[in-house]
């Protein structure tokens, strides 16, 4: 199928949204949206961080997934407590493969679940005790850990306890940080609150607790901010940087640890890839300690070769020549890969619907391949990822925010994608169409994506995806012979 | 009264952002800017109006200050 003209598009997003009472629909046009370079303003063409309806079918998480599940998480040396029932903190373990070193357990926590388990009694007289006493005994037990954070989870919030107070009591006791975190799932429309009270978090808690104990410096010194580690990304990451010749003081927060956050305030640059979970503490740093930040896409050769130019363009010259013998390094072969690919990959059109960042970041690395994305969107994005998405996408091409489950299903149906790019709640149900998918939050456990490392994986991922024999097997179960 | 942050952007003007709505927003005009009198009633590229205390100018962006809305785009 050739690209759809924009009045083909708008039709399109016309005809779906027929289905819906009057009312949804009003509200949901506005999410979906014919993309348009010429706009500068994406709140002009489209609405975004809006509660969802109730009666769709929404991919969305809540403020506690954004705050335990993604920024806080990953933190390995210290112990996250899943405060509330225990269901949150099960369903939700070790699901987004944070890579981490270390001996689970005894000096890391990433894949262990610790919660306060709620019960009927909890709820009725309060658990504060409750908590108190679950901190003494993860001191007991786990001696080796670096400080504790509390993930409050809904009931927390409505039954009003002073999860402060305990932390700090604990805190002096133990004389190792406690953090308390509001992260009530109900908070907020998304997980996206969830990654703003997060910050709000370590702004508070964490970030000045060495501000002024002594640290060696270089003029190299450099942070990885939003990096979450997954299959191994913001490792791929930082070798890069480091062949580069900067110095890598912390990673925020895959694979991270306490005291790399608390000696964050003394780097000389942020290098910020998620932009949606981590802006909020990277705008703090600029303000308090005067550190610049600066926004960076590791997807794809061509996109990583700009990244590496503009970061090298705050250092001196030795950066930059070093950047350059990198980038020459990483030539040929990236070439390889392209040249191995893209004749296999090139002309396939891409539908993607993911969370933070790679509804835009991805798209440069399918580029590389000469593929085209057709569609994206953000579960949880806001307009100022909307303003920069816009510029990333082709014209008339569709831009849906929080899409719902029937949208999604018809767009695909429509616009016919090669290849869909969502989450594991997305996967089946385009499978079963007989079209091939990729998950693009865990990288279907595969990864590392990031990175020239992470590229030829990325390729290779692609094209046993698009070019499985076992597509043309498939028929959907609606289009069978009864 | 709300806080928000003002800083600089790309092309070197100033840029408005409000933490408790995560909204980002360029600055179209500002009343006042001059070392001495720094502020006044600010205009966003999205239409909405907000005004800050004249002050002195700050010695170093981003800078976070209290502000009153006048008119909101939305």
């Amino acid at each position: 199928m050739t690209a759809m003209t924009r009045e083909e598009t708008q039709a399109l997003i016309q005809e779906v949204l027929e289905v819906y009472p009057e009312k949804a629909r009003k509200d949901r046009e506005k999410h979906l949206a014919v993309n348009d370079q010429s706009v500068e303003q994406s709140k002009k063409c489209i609405t975004s961080n809006r509660k969802s309806l109730p009666g769709v079918m929404t991919i969305r998480g809540c403020a506690y997934a954004g705050s335990k599940g993604v920024v806080w998480g990953p933190i390995k040396d210290m112990i996250h407590i899943s405060h509330g029932p225990v269901g949150c903190g099960q369903y939700s373990r070790a699901g987004r493969r944070n890579y981490y070193v270390g001996t689970t357990g005894v000096n890391a926590f990433g894949t262990m679940n610790f919660t306060s388990d709620f019960q009927e009694k909890d709820i009725v007289f309060g658990g504060d005790k409750k908590l108190a006493k679950l901190i003494t005994e993860i001191e007991g037990l786990f001696p080796l850990h670096k400080g504790i954070s509390i993930q409050s989870e809904c009931p927390i919030g409505l039954i009003g306890d002073d999860i402060e107070a305990v932390a700090k009591k604990s805190s002096k006791e133990m004389n190792k940080p406690v953090v308390p975190v509001r992260c009530e799932g109900f908070r907020g429309v998304s997980q996206s609150l969830g990654h703003h009270i997060a910050n709000d978090a370590i702004r508070d808690w964490v970030l000045g607790n060495r501000d002024t104990s002594a640290f060696e410096t270089t003029p190299y010194d450099v942070t990885i901010i939003g990096d979450y580690n997954i299959g191994g990304d913001a490792w791929a990451t930082r070798t890069i940087l480091e062949e580069m010749g900067l110095r890598v003081i912390a990673q925020w927060s895959g694979d991270g640890t306490l005291a790399e956050m608390e000696n964050t305030p003394k780097a000389k640059l942020n290098l910020l890839h998620c932009y949606r979970s981590m802006n909020y503490i990277s705008r703090h740093m600029e303000e308090k300690y005067g550190i610049p930040y600066m926004e960076y896409n590791f997807f794809g050769p061509t996109k990583i070769e700009n990244s590496l130019r503009e970061i090298a363009a705050f250092f001196d010259d030795t950066i930059k020549a070093n950047t350059e013998k990198v980038i020459a390094k990483y030539k040929p072969m990236m070439q390889a890969v392209i040249d191995k690919y893209k004749p296999r990959l090139e002309g396939k059109r891409v539908m993607l619907y993911v969370g933070g960042l790679r509804p835009r970041h991805v798209i440069g690395a399918y580029e590389d391949l000469g593929m085209e994305v057709v569609g994206t969107g953000y579960e949880f994005g806001h307009n100022d990822d909307y303003d920069r998405t816009i510029k990333e996408m082709g014209n008339a091409t569709l831009l849906y925010d929080d899409v719902t489950g029937l949208e999604f299903e018809e767009f695909v149906k429509r616009v016919k994608p090669d290849l869909v790019g969502s989450g594991i709640k997305e996967k089946f149900i385009f499978q079963k169409m007989g079209i091939p998918f990729r998950q693009m939050h865990s990288w279907d456990y595969s990864g590392p994506y990031h990175s020239y490392d992470g590229f030829a994986i990325f390729a290779r991922d692609m094209d046993m995806t698009l070019n499985n024999p076992c597509w043309s097997q498939l028929t959907p179960p609606w289009k069978k012979a009864a | 009264m709300a806080n928000i942050m003002i800083q600089r952007d790309s092309k070197g003007g100033y840029q408005f952002y409000l933490p408790k709505r995560d909204l980002e927003d360029g600055i179209d005009s500002m009343e006042f800017d001059t070392p001495e009198k720094w502020g006044g009633e600010i205009k966003l590229s999205g239409g909405g109006t907000y005004y800050i205390e004249p002050q002195p100018a700050p010695a170093r962006l981003p800078y976070s200050v209290r502000a009153k809305r006048i008119d909101a785009a939305e």
